[in-house]
């Protein structure tokens, strides 16, 4: 089996990591002048390309983006706490249907927060503390009983974290447990292969679905996981890193599987990997200290940062 | 020089030091198992395995027994165990079962759902209960508890419905499960609290995310992650239960009496008493060769019993350290 | 399986699964335009949930109301029949309940016992983990030794106290207890009684002094050997003074469980009412002699015993309860100064 926490493979992260959140972010100076552009190295895109077979990526060179679709989530002046620490401040965001959202940021910026929230997962520390509005097809989350909630907006973690059973109770789990009576296994077999399909997972586990789920690898694990959000048909996806324990060939599959699922969800990503962000983002926000610095669709953000301090921490990572 | 070659044995005499005091423990268990097996010999050689089934009325044969003098005649070990064996049965089942369910919806409470308010007294609670000295509880039994059940609980009916058997007075089989059951509980209640504290929060949320309600979720990840845990606290507390002598003899009517379920719900007021409480009640008769053999007996029979419960609750706690846990 | 592996793009769509959509999904914000947030609403749930969580609350209450009205009750007892006199003066046999005395020698005796088993378990059981945490080779004897202080603390008191009636009933053990004319070895002393009482304390001992080494770090260790420090050393003057809060919490706790005992004073501490000293040596011949504890007190003075005096068996009780919860509150008061252990089951010696 292979140990998650002993993968990390976070290439952006090994210079711009402010160490406690206090200080700026570490930046490689750039020349203010010369507008900074995206370099990302042409051997990783052809890789991408070749793993994917996607041909759309090399007509352009650089990912398609996705068709923006209504708006299904929107957060105005979302302001969060724990405590005395004011770690999300007055966040406005739409969040699209048949996109994908990347928020960026170096640690420790609110990101993480800010997913927890949408998610309501917040409310499960006694200490933190909301303010401002989240609302949900026009409806405020908060009027929305919270399993319910949930239930059409899941979340993905950073790290994978499958139940202890089989890979079929896993992805069955949400099925079983959210309606009003147990399903027969008959009933949910084609639910489950069909969440492992779209999770890009089934052609791998199809023979042994009733071993351990902990007994996958650290990225079938996360694709487990991410199955078994889709077996519950959720609306809007939230994914809280989701490659940072993974393998970058793990890492791939699932930016792939990412791609691909936007056409039927909204996806909300946070990301510490700039590339990952630019590779899967339609929009992509910025966060700093808890500030959104500046959002906007991902080319026009990674070519031309209107804010200095994207452009440095951009640059930081790229330079 | 010297110097350097004294410090290493100094370490080693330390080591053997403390390895020596650690082995003493093995050796008061080696000591207690052989001691007693020796002790009580007497009473299964004479009696064979018709040791543990039901022969004659028990009672008679403790007093045969003392009564026997100082040179007892091998028909003087007569013993049928069996109605002790099986009030032990009885109460242990019983109250683990009882405890079983009381303590996981408490711990789950305490872990999950009090409010913070109710959490403040409930946690000091639980441990002021398992402070609680066994007398007490006796205490309270025999003097609260059984007063109450002879007097308003048990109808005359019952009463004259078993009159040719057993005479009810309160004592009995069903405050002996009550009072042992709260005895117990507090001890499954702080290894399942535990448990549910040591499952990786991960697991909740990812139910929780799935849009699963904290009900569900508890049931079906967090507990079911810490069965190991659940387990090993039953079966701690069952070693519990089946030890306990001195409350069980002051509520449970003390006499060797086997229930019978057929009476309906008066079998839990008849009278029963249990292996370590048979043991306790007659030590002051254990000169008399014959009944100190047949305590002996049963001392042995809870010590391989406690023994097999100790060993049950290791193996249920063996699955848990794979979540990195401490057990 | 019959299900077609990774269709080309061109999956039939299943149909939904029907999932109970609960009624008032986002029916509600009419009802209270702002800042009432809905958390789970239990209507959702399914009927044998909500069961379950209605006895939840039931268990949880009722163990509140148990506990409470146990202490409660014993302090309302405690303090109807607790007289200063009770304490103060020695137990006397005596048919008329009004003329046989206190329970000064009781709680005396049960002083005594705690103390003495206390002192004759805290050694053994530190050295018994700190063997195990520090040295610990070989591995199986020290998992032996681990699994061996398990089994004790599973072994039932009264087995435990019939144990000790043969142990000390050999002759080598003769200058414990009270020895007839014969060679008989009585076997029962506040000696005899309080060694067989460290083996209920040990386990306690040794659980609290594990978890405080073990959660040192290593290089506290380290550190210590590349001062030059010899292990004995270290484990003398870095380890087991950094240790001290826990060994103090298991010895409360240890204390408390061998004041609350019973079985092992009923057969192993004699039958005596009093102290009843044995021998000529001042000191040792209470040691040797045998006497009564509280709670052998409140025991024989309930209905079940030859007293039944409930009122005293109240009053004794009380005070039992008193110094029990004392005990406990020390080990409160230890661990907020500091203990590293925060392990509830701890606590029970049951690990």
């Amino acid at each position: 089996m292979i140990d998650p926490h002993e993968k990390t493979s976070r290439p952006a992260r090994t210079t711009d990591e402010p160490a406690n959140g206090m200080m700026p972010p570490p930046i490689r100076r750039i020349t203010l002048d010369s507008q900074p552009t995206v370099a990302l190295p042409p051997s990783q895109d052809a890789v991408a390309i070749a793993n994917t077979g996607d041909r759309s990526l090399a007509a352009a060179g650089r990912p398609t983006r996705g068709v923006a679709g209504p708006e299904r989530m929107t957060i105005s002046d979302l302001s969060v706490y724990y405590g005395d620490n004011h770690a999300v401040k007055h966040v406005s965001l739409p969040i699209r249907q048949g996109e994908v959202l990347a928020l960026i940021g170096p640690s420790g910026c609110g990101k993480t927060t800010l997913l927890r929230t949408l998610n309501r997962l917040t409310e499960l520390t006694g200490t933190a503390r909301r303010e401002g509005l989240i609302t949900l097809d026009g409806t405020d989350i908060d009027s929305l009983e919270v399993t319910e909630h949930r239930r059409r907006v899941s979340m993905v973690f950073q790290q994978p974290n499958p139940f202890p059973m089989s890979v079929f109770d896993n992805v069955a789990y949400a099925l079983r447990e959210q309606g009003a009576k147990r399903p027969k296994k008959k009933v949910l077999e084609p639910y489950v292969v069909d969440a492992l399909q779209r999770a890009g997972l089934y052609d791998e586990v199809s023979s042994n679905l009733d071993h351990p789920a902990l007994r996958l690898s650290g990225g079938q694990q996360q694709r487990l996981c991410i199955a078994r959000a889709l077996a519950a048909r959720p609306e809007v996806l939230l994914m809280d890193e989701p490659c940072s324990a993974l393998d970058p060939k793990s890492t791939n599959v699932i930016e792939e599987l990412i791609v691909e699922l936007r056409k039927e969800l909204a996806i909300v990503i946070v990301t510490h990997n700039l590339q990952q962000a630019y590779r899967v983002g339609d929009h992509v926000a910025f966060m700093y200290l808890g500030d959104l610095v500046e959002y906007g669709p991902t080319d026009d953000l990674f070519d031309n940062p209107k804010a200095a301090r994207t452009r440095d921490y951009i640059g930081g990572a790229f330079g | 020089m010297l110097h350097r070659l004294k410090e290493p044995w100094t370490d080693r005499r330390a080591g053997l030091l403390l390895g020596a005091l650690a082995c003493s423990v093995l050796a008061v268990i080696v000591f207690m198992l052989v001691f007693i097996a020796i002790k009580a010999w007497p009473s299964f050689a004479n009696n064979g395995l018709s040791w543990f089934s039901s022969k004659g009325v028990v009672d008679q044969q403790f007093d045969a027994m003392v009564n026997s003098g100082l040179n007892p005649s091998a028909a003087d070990y007569e013993l049928g165990a069996w109605p002790l064996i099986y009030a032990t049965l009885l109460t242990t089942f019983f109250a683990t079962f009882f405890g079983l369910i009381f303590s996981l919806l408490s711990a789950i409470f305490i872990v999950e759902f009090a409010p913070e308010r109710i959490r403040r007294v409930i946690v000091p609670v639980v441990r002021l209960l398992a402070a609680v000295p066994s007398v007490i509880y006796g205490l309270i039994g025999i003097l609260v508890l059984a007063p109450f059940i002879g007097n308003s609980v048990i109808t005359a009916e019952q009463k004259s419905s078993v009159q040719f058997v057993i005479p009810l007075s309160g004592t009995g089989l069903g405050v002996a499960i009550a009072v042992l059951t709260v005895m117990i509980t507090p001890i499954m209640i702080a290894i399942t609290v535990d448990g549910l504290h040591a499952i990786p929060r991960a697991w909740k949320e990812g139910a929780l995310a799935l849009g699963v309600n904290r009900w569900r979720a508890m049931w079906t990840v967090t507990v079911r992650a810490a069965r190991p845990a659940i387990i090993a606290g039953a079966v701690l507390a069952t070693a519990r239960a089946l030890g306990e002598a001195i409350m069980i003899s002051m509520v449970a009517g003390s006499k060797g009496f086997s229930p019978n379920p057929l009476d309906g719900f008066v079998f839990f007021f008849e009278p029963v008493r249990t292996m370590a409480a048979t043991v306790v009640e007659n030590a002051e008769s254990i000169n008399a060769p014959a009944m100190q053999s047949s305590l002996y007996a049963l001392a042995l029979v809870l010590l391989v019993g406690a023994f097999f419960l100790s060993l049950g609750s290791w193996i249920a706690k063996q699955p848990l350290k794979k979540y990195g846990t401490r057990s | 399986m019959s299900v077609p592996t990774r269709p080309g793009g061109t999956a039939p769509p299943l149909p939904p699964l029907p999932l109970p959509r609960s009624p008032g999904g986002g029916g509600r914000q009419g009802r209270s335009p702002k800042k009432k947030r809905v958390n789970e609403s239990i209507s959702t749930w399914r009927l044998t949930d909500r069961i379950g969580y209605v006895l939840m609350w039931a268990a949880g209450l009722l163990l509140c109301a148990i506990g409470i009205g146990i202490l409660a009750y014993m302090a309302f007892k405690g303090v109807q029949y607790l007289r200063p006199q009770l304490v103060l003066t020695s137990p006397t046999a005596d048919v008329d309940q009004s003329a046989s005395g206190g329970f000064l020698d009781p709680l005396l005796g049960t002083i005594l016992i705690t103390l003495i088993g206390i002192v004759i378990a805290t050694p053994i059981a530190i050295g018994a983990a700190t063997w195990i945490v520090e040295y610990g080779r070989p591995t199986w004897l020290a998992r032996l030794i681990d699994s061996g202080i398990e089994i004790i603390a599973g072994t039932p008191d009264i087995v435990i106290a019939l144990f000790g009636l043969v142990l000390f009933q050999q002759g080598i053990f003769g200058w414990m207890s009270f020895t007839a004319a014969g060679g008989a070895v009585f076997g029962r002393s506040f000696l005899t009684a309080g060694a067989m009482m460290s083996l209920i304390a040990l386990p306690m001992v040794f659980a609290a002094t594990r978890e405080g080494l073990q959660s040192i770090p290593i290089h506290i260790r380290e550190a210590s050997y590349a001062l030059g420090k010899t292990k004995a050393a270290t484990i003398r003057r870095v380890l087991l003074p950094s240790v001290k809060a826990n060994i103090s919490t298991g010895a409360a706790l240890g204390m408390g469980r061998i004041a609350g005992d019973t079985a092992i004073i009923v057969v192993l501490l004699g039958a005596s009412l009093t102290l009843d000293p044995e021998g000529d040596v001042p000191g040792l011949n209470v040691l040797k002699g045998t006497g009564s504890t509280l709670t052998s007190y409140v025991y024989n003075n309930s209905p079940a015993g030859e007293g039944n005096a409930p009122q005293k068996a109240y009053a004794a009780a009380f005070v039992l309860l008193l110094i029990v919860l004392a005990l406990n509150f020390a080990v409160d008061l230890i661990a907020r100064s500091g203990a590293k252990t925060g392990l509830e089951t701890s606590r029970l010696g049951a690990r």
